[in-house]
């Protein structure tokens, strides 16, 4: 007998975007239910955050959100869900002022917060915590907002299995909780999906073990549509040698904005001047650039040792390091590294997705009651997301999907979900009642498999026939998928909750390779090898569907008009 | 290239209503590795049963993988790796939930 639950608001994933979301939700007056996987506002992205957070607060320089719109509109390549990033940037300065008020603690210089400028921008823009702390301090900060609010509930170690869909409607969810194994049923009035994105679908991430697209599976399940699913922000300067314990593998990022540096080839020679952009020591060139400039070379047989590009600091005095970032100096001494002495090496590594559940201006998708914030949503940064602009729309899409859910549960009477719960839950017991494989791989080095396909056929550089290999792969996974063992019954069953990982893993990774394939040119973050170019014709968003009828199981893909605000904003 | 080292991690298994039992994992490792790095090898290629709480990886940002290494209370993603022995416990002050795994939640996150 599962244990059951019942709230007005759900919230899924317990990052900066779902803690956000309670808080909003709360304060709107609902009782919330908040729920982690992992540990509450201790897992995913937002806690791995190290620096910049954009809003055109203007303490730095004067500012305007239509410039912040501008600019993330042109990042995007032509396919940014313009009401979307409007509601972004022009909200973005409320947010990051509220947190302040929270004691966030924004770095300051004299008497105004510090802005930082970062590739993309157009000036000064992005607000950080000193040093490398902008993820900590926004957890702990949220952590502590949601303590106060007695009608936010929390629980880790929670996942959820599925929603539970009624008449087109969610009505709550079903999921396992991993301390006892005990299945757990929720009644919900409303579901906000704050899982954020899928990057531990990759070899090589930059983010925290649990973020394999779970809320997109649990969308596509219940009826939601997937906009831009082939888009994958590979960030290019990942770390990759000497090994680094205890940071972050995208440190070199704030490195850049602060210090500049000189990104060389193998041969020691600054190459990034021959992809179109010249960089003199500063930090300039965006994302999608640079991970094409550094594959290209490696191509070429100029890459450093590891098969990455080198980043030096060795001009840098030591005084200047230590001013820009005081204890972090100490830390990579510890692991053996003096950037006064030596470059390090660093290649492009799955960093966040652009794509994501498709919601309208309240944050809802099409499934009735059924909301999503943060990463999840897909949109706002179309083909490629401009720095700065992720824990923003954590903040700005959190707190609008919380107070919206709260809106539609006033209105909303409360579901029983007993008896519609049973299938779902059937999916649980039948999954963790397989204690021995019957001859499949485990699920836990399935999973280290399918993030070898898709590091190598659904990267940044894919090709027609490296796709449809990747989709044979994935298919075959799938197949394998029943008869993988979970352990049996026990406590904090990881090889359990690995199989429910990747059981959406696998959906996800689908969609992915899906979309890439469909899309036959090259943008932003989606570079074909043989079809390289942007092509007009393509200047749509592609729509993803599941076929959740009994016999279905199948993906539809179709293409949608790319959404603009109906006039320009121009300037102020 | 850096030679890789021998290391046996010896890994105290079990829950709270069984018998103390320790479990040895050699480990192969070059200088660098981490004791999660060599925990994450074992869920992958020898015992995925094995239960250890970890999220972030290798950032020391989650501060979930808190145990017992070598007799001291460390974190398994910033505990270098030695040749040799190493002992691996959960915490002792903890209630213990399975293998490597304590009670380590706010105790109104439940």
């Amino acid at each position: 007998m599962a244990r059951y639950l019942e709230t007005d608001v759900l919230i899924i994933g317990a990052g900066g975007a779902g803690m956000y979301a309670a808080i909003a939700a709360a304060t709107a007056g609902g009782e919330v239910l908040l729920l982690d996987k992992s540990v509450i506002g201790r897992s995913g992205a937002t806690i791995m955050a190290q620096m910049t957070v954009a809003a055109a607060i203007g303490e730095e320089e004067p500012d305007d959100w239509r410039f912040h719109l501008n600019d993330t509109i042109a990042a995007g390549r032509g396919l940014v869900d313009e009401p979307l990033a409007r509601i972004l940037c022009q909200s973005a300065p409320e947010r990051i002022w509220q947190m302040e008020e929270w004691g966030i603690g924004w770095a300051r210089s004299g008497n105004h917060i510090t802005q930082a400028h970062a590739p993309g921008h157009d000036r000064n823009r992005c607000v950080y915590v000193d040093f490398l702390s902008t993820g900590p301090a926004t957890s702990r900060t949220l952590r502590n907002q949601c303590r106060r609010h007695d009608n936010i509930r929390r629980i880790s170690d929670l996942t959820i299995t599925d929603l539970v869909v009624r008449n087109g409607r969610a009505d709550g969810a079903v999921g396992l909780y991993l301390e006892t194994g005990e299945p757990v049923t929720i009644a919900a009035k409303t579901t906000i999906i704050a899982t954020g994105g899928l990057t531990s679908l990759y070899q090589r991430n930059s983010a925290s073990a649990n973020m394999g697209g779970d809320g997109f599976a649990l969308g596509l399940r219940a009826g939601a549509a997937l906009i831009d699913m082939e888009f994958v922000q590979f960030f290019p300067i990942g770390h990759l040698a000497p090994r680094l314990i205890g940071m972050d593998p995208i440190m070199w990022d704030p490195f850049r904005y602060k210090l500049g540096g000189r990104l060389l080839n193998g041969e020691m020679e600054e190459f990034t001047q021959n992809y179109g952009t010249a960089e003199d020591g500063k930090y300039v060139i965006t994302r999608d650039t640079a991970t094409y400039a550094i594959y290209r070379e490696v191509e070429a047989g100029r890459g450093s040792p590891h098969g990455g590009a080198w980043l030096s600091f060795e001009h840098i005095s030591e005084a200047d390091l230590r001013a820009a970032f005081g204890p972090v100096i100490d830390r990579l001494a510890d692991n053996g590294i003096d950037l006064t002495k030596m470059p390090i090496e660093v290649s492009p590594i799955a960093h966040y997705h652009m794509g994501g559940l498709r919601v309208d201006q309240t944050m809802a998708t099409d499934v009735a009651n059924l909301f999503a914030a943060g990463e999840a949503v897909g949109g706002a940064n179309g083909a490629n997301r401009l720095s700065g602009n992720a824990i923003t729309e954590a903040f700005v899409f959190g707190e609008l999907a919380g107070r919206s859910a709260a809106e539609a549960a006033a209105n909303t009477s409360l579901p029983d979900v007993r008896d519609a719960a049973g299938p779902y839950l059937a999916v649980i017991e039948e999954a963790g009642g397989r204690p021995e494989p019957d001859g499949g791989t485990s699920p836990t080095a399935a999973i280290a498999d399918l993030q070898s396909i898709l590091q190598r056929d659904v990267g940044p550089f894919r090709t027609g026939d490296g796709l449809t290999g990747a989709l044979a792969a994935i298919a075959e996974l799938a197949a394998e998928l029943p008869l993988m063992a979970t352990g049996g019954a026990m406590a904090f069953n990881q090889q359990l909750a690995d199989w429910l990982a990747l059981r959406n893993m696998l959906e996800v990774a689908r969609t992915i390779a899906t979309a890439a394939l469909a899309r036959t040119e090259s943008r932003g973050a989606h570079q074909r090898e043989d079809h390289p170019g942007l092509d007009e014709a393509w200047t749509c968003n592609q729509i993803i569907r599941r076929d959740n009828s009994e016999s279905g199981g199948g993906i539809t893909l179709s293409r949608a008009a790319v959404r603009r605000l109906p006039g320009p904003e121009g300037a102020p | 290239m850096n030679k890789p080292h021998l290391v046996h991690l010896k890994i105290r298994r079990g829950g709270p209503d069984q018998p103390a039992r320790y479990e040895e994992f050699p480990f192969e490792f070059e200088d660098g590795q981490s004791v999660l790095d060599a925990l994450r090898w074992i869920r992958g290629n020898r015992d995925a049963s094995l239960a250890v709480r970890f999220s972030c990886i290798n950032a020391n940002a989650c501060k979930e993988c808190v145990m017992r290494i070598d007799g001291r209370t460390g974190y398994a993603c910033t505990t270098p790796l030695h040749p040799g022995d190493m002992l691996i416990e959960p915490l002792p002050n903890k209630r213990l939930i399975r293998d490597l795994v304590t009670d380590t939640l706010p105790p109104d996150e439940r």
